[in-house]
């Protein structure tokens, strides 16, 4: 497998409760050319999203405290540019289904291979940038 | 069991008690009435025919009398006193009747003046009989019966009357054979009896039959009453009734005794009769609860039945929906490790492409390990994803498709494995199968499921038939899918429809292709059954609804 080349580093937030999984995403993506951050929770990320600027946003939706739709109505309110991956699990789709409605950019089933990954979050970045 | 033969006893107890107790209650108060009543009737009867017959004794009591009377007043004693006049005179009462024996004429010295008869009574003296004096008193007497100097039982009427200063009397005999005779017609029935008795409680008459218990005749006298006096007693050792009735014109009681059982036969008839009746009426209501009460139970027995089976269909159907629940909180618990597994794999794997790594002495050992950790995550990914299968309730399409041209689609998948096996595949399809409104895809997800099922059941060298037909009655198309394995044993066919049990080896097969086929056939409002015997093969069938009402969950 090449490291897709990525000519403008786009910066991805990562949102999901599961830490191990985040951690190893975070070094997956990053090897292929992503500027990756990690984060447990939907507040963590609305906090990462107010210092810094944010390409694409990867965030599950099911999640303990504030789940993935709430975090997305949030981030939709305050920061409208920044585009939203949703990531769901079994049982979750018609939770997915509702965050296309709040403006998610695309929604994806868990377990996700990470090449469909890589190309959603690309497309992502390459929508926010045209905007 | 039980339970059907203590309700049935229950039955039969309950109506045979309320059918019982009217029904004897009835007998008893309509026999009691009719027994009084005929026992009145009997009574009544029985002084009738005593006051009959004392009427009719008094009659020839008084007609004797009477006749003597005249005869002593219309004749002057000098006529009287003449032997041709008095034998002219019993010869004319004599063609009147022969109750009369003789005649005589008695002066007032006691005297026998004058006597025709057969026996040699003149110059007899009565001066010291008892009735000579009585007569002189009185002017008329009747004496008991007596065989004094005749020799044979007989009473005697006497009338005094004066003439020339002097007492007269004449009297006659009257063969007391008469009075037998009257009271014969009385000795009705086998037992009956009647006689008459003095005042001292002495038979005047012959009785029917010896040996008779005087005490209650004695009772009879002397108690004092008028008319007809009735009592019940025992004599001779029987019951019988005792009608007593005094004389008018003598101190004589008529008495009748009727014997109480022969009386009564009727009566008895009558309470055979009824105890017959209400027997034979109680016999049919018995015959009538056993029948019905065999109905009740036979129709309780087979809602039992019908309830049994909709319990278990509810049991299992519970079950499902609780196992579903388990499955996806189990798979949900297992995704998410699975996940952090695949992606440490994947960075393991990205990892391996760096050319240190390459040129490491193990990296074959790590790379196949990667490589057999993202199969076996894919694997448990797989077992998960069809326990969430399982669990989903997605709603089905709806299209209307030939049951038919699904199984032969779906044995398409399985030809090369049958042919492989050796397997024959037999079709027993009917004509004029109507379509179905249903969902294909999961159709043929069940039919794959128990075809598969049953190629393995069969191992190598089999058959395997598969039927469709049209139940118009149901409005079902019914698919049999036979095969002649082994079949299967109890315990199995108990749990065959259970998640995550299965007869084949670990890894082959992950026990959730019966209980998914189960939850698509209840969703899409069907049924599915089978018939299973050890050694012969299983035979599934599943029925469909043409046109399916209404969701069943």
């Amino acid at each position: 497998m090449t490291v897709a080349s990525i000519p403008n580093q786009p910066s991805v937030l990562l949102v999901d409760d599961e830490v191990d999984f985040v951690e190893a995403l975070t070094k997956r993506l990053r090897r292929r050319g992503f500027a990756v951050q990690g984060v447990a929770s939907g507040q963590e990320a609305l906090d990462v999203l107010a210092r810094q600027h944010v390409d694409v946003v990867i965030l599950d939706v099911l999640m303990p405290g504030m789940d993935g739709i709430e975090t997305l109505r949030h981030i939709k309110e305050r920061f409208p540019d920044v585009r939203v991956v949703l990531l769901s699990g079994h049982g979750g789709e018609d939770l997915g289904v509702r965050g296309m409605a709040y403006g998610a950019f695309a929604y994806l089933l868990k377990p996700v291979g990470l090449q469909r990954l890589v190309e959603v979050a690309i497309q992502a970045s390459e929508h926010a940038a045209f905007r | 069991m039980a339970v059907a033969l203590s309700l049935r006893k229950a039955i039969i107890g309950t109506v045979f008690g309320f059918s019982f107790v009217p029904l004897f209650l009835l007998g008893w108060v309509v026999y009691g009435m009719f027994a009084s009543v005929y026992h009145a009737k009997v009574r009544e009867n029985l002084a009738i025919l005593a006051e009959d017959k004392r009427n009719a004794i008094d009659l020839f009591l008084r007609d004797q009398a009477t006749q003597l009377r005249v005869l002593a007043y219309s004749q002057p004693v000098e006529r009287l006193s003449s032997q041709e006049v008095m034998d002219s005179l019993l010869v004319l009462l004599q063609q009147r009747s022969h109750v009369i024996v003789d005649l005589g004429l008695i002066d007032e010295e006691g005297n026998h003046i004058v006597y025709s008869g057969p026996y040699n009574l003149r110059n007899v003296n009565y001066k010291n009989e008892e009735w000579f004096h009585l007569v002189r008193m009185k002017n008329l007497y009747i004496s008991d019966v007596f065989t004094g100097f005749r020799g044979f039982p007989h009473i005697i009427i006497a009338v005094a009357k004066k003439e020339n200063g002097k007492d007269w009397i004449l009297r006659a005999t009257i063969n007391s054979e008469i009075f037998d005779s009257f009271v014969r017609t009385l000795q009705i029935g086998k037992k009956g009896d009647a006689y008459i008795v003095n005042k001292y409680g002495e038979i005047q008459t012959k009785p029917r039959f010896s040996g008779k218990n005087t005490s209650i005749v004695k009772d009879i006298i002397e108690s004092n009453f008028s008319g007809v006096r009735l009592v019940e007693g025992e004599m001779d050792g029987r019951a019988v009734y005792i009608a007593g009735v005094w004389l008018q014109e003598k101190d004589w009681i008529v008495i009748v005794e009727e014997d109480k059982h022969s009386e009564l036969e009727p009566l008895m008839r009558t309470r055979t009769m009824t105890i017959l009746v209400s027997g034979g009426g109680l016999l049919c209501v018995l015959v009538g609860v056993f029948v019905v009460s065999r109905m009740i139970v036979a129709h309780q027995e087979r809602h039992d039945r019908e309830q049994a089976r909709l319990n278990e269909e509810l049991v299992q159907s519970s079950k499902m929906a609780a196992l579903g629940k388990l499955a996806a909180g189990v798979a949900h618990e297992v995704n998410n490790p699975l996940a952090v597994i695949r992606e440490q794999a994947g960075w393991i794997r990205d990892l391996l492409e760096e050319q240190d790594v390459q040129s490491s002495p193990n990296f074959q050992e790590l790379y196949d390990a990667v490589v057999k950790i993202e199969q076996h995550v894919e694997r448990a990914g797989n077992v998960v994803h069809r326990m969430l299968g399982f669990a989903r309730r997605m709603e089905p399409v709806r299209i209307e498709v030939s049951i038919p041209d699904i199984m032969r689609q779906t044995v398409l998948f399985l030809e090369n494995e049958m042919h492989f096996r050796n397997i024959n595949l037999h079709w027993d399809i009917e004509e004029n199968i109507p379509l179905v409104e249903t969902d294909p895809a999961q159709v043929q997800q069940v039919i794959l499921n128990i075809v598969d099922n049953a190629i393995d059941a069969i191992g190598k060298n089999g058959n395997i038939t598969m039927g469709a037909s049209y139940d118009p009655k149901e409005g079902c198309v019914c698919v049999r899918i036979r095969d002649d394995g082994p079949g299967m044993d109890k315990e199995t066919q108990a749990r065959i429809f259970d998640p995550f049990f299965t007869t084949k080896q670990v890894g082959e097969g992950t026990g959730l292709g019966l209980s998914i086929s189960y939850s698509i056939i209840n969703r899409l409002g069907g049924s599915i059954r089978f018939v299973s015997q050890l050694g012969e093969g299983t035979e599934f069938l599943i029925c469909l609804p043409v046109r399916k009402g209404s969701e069943t969950e």
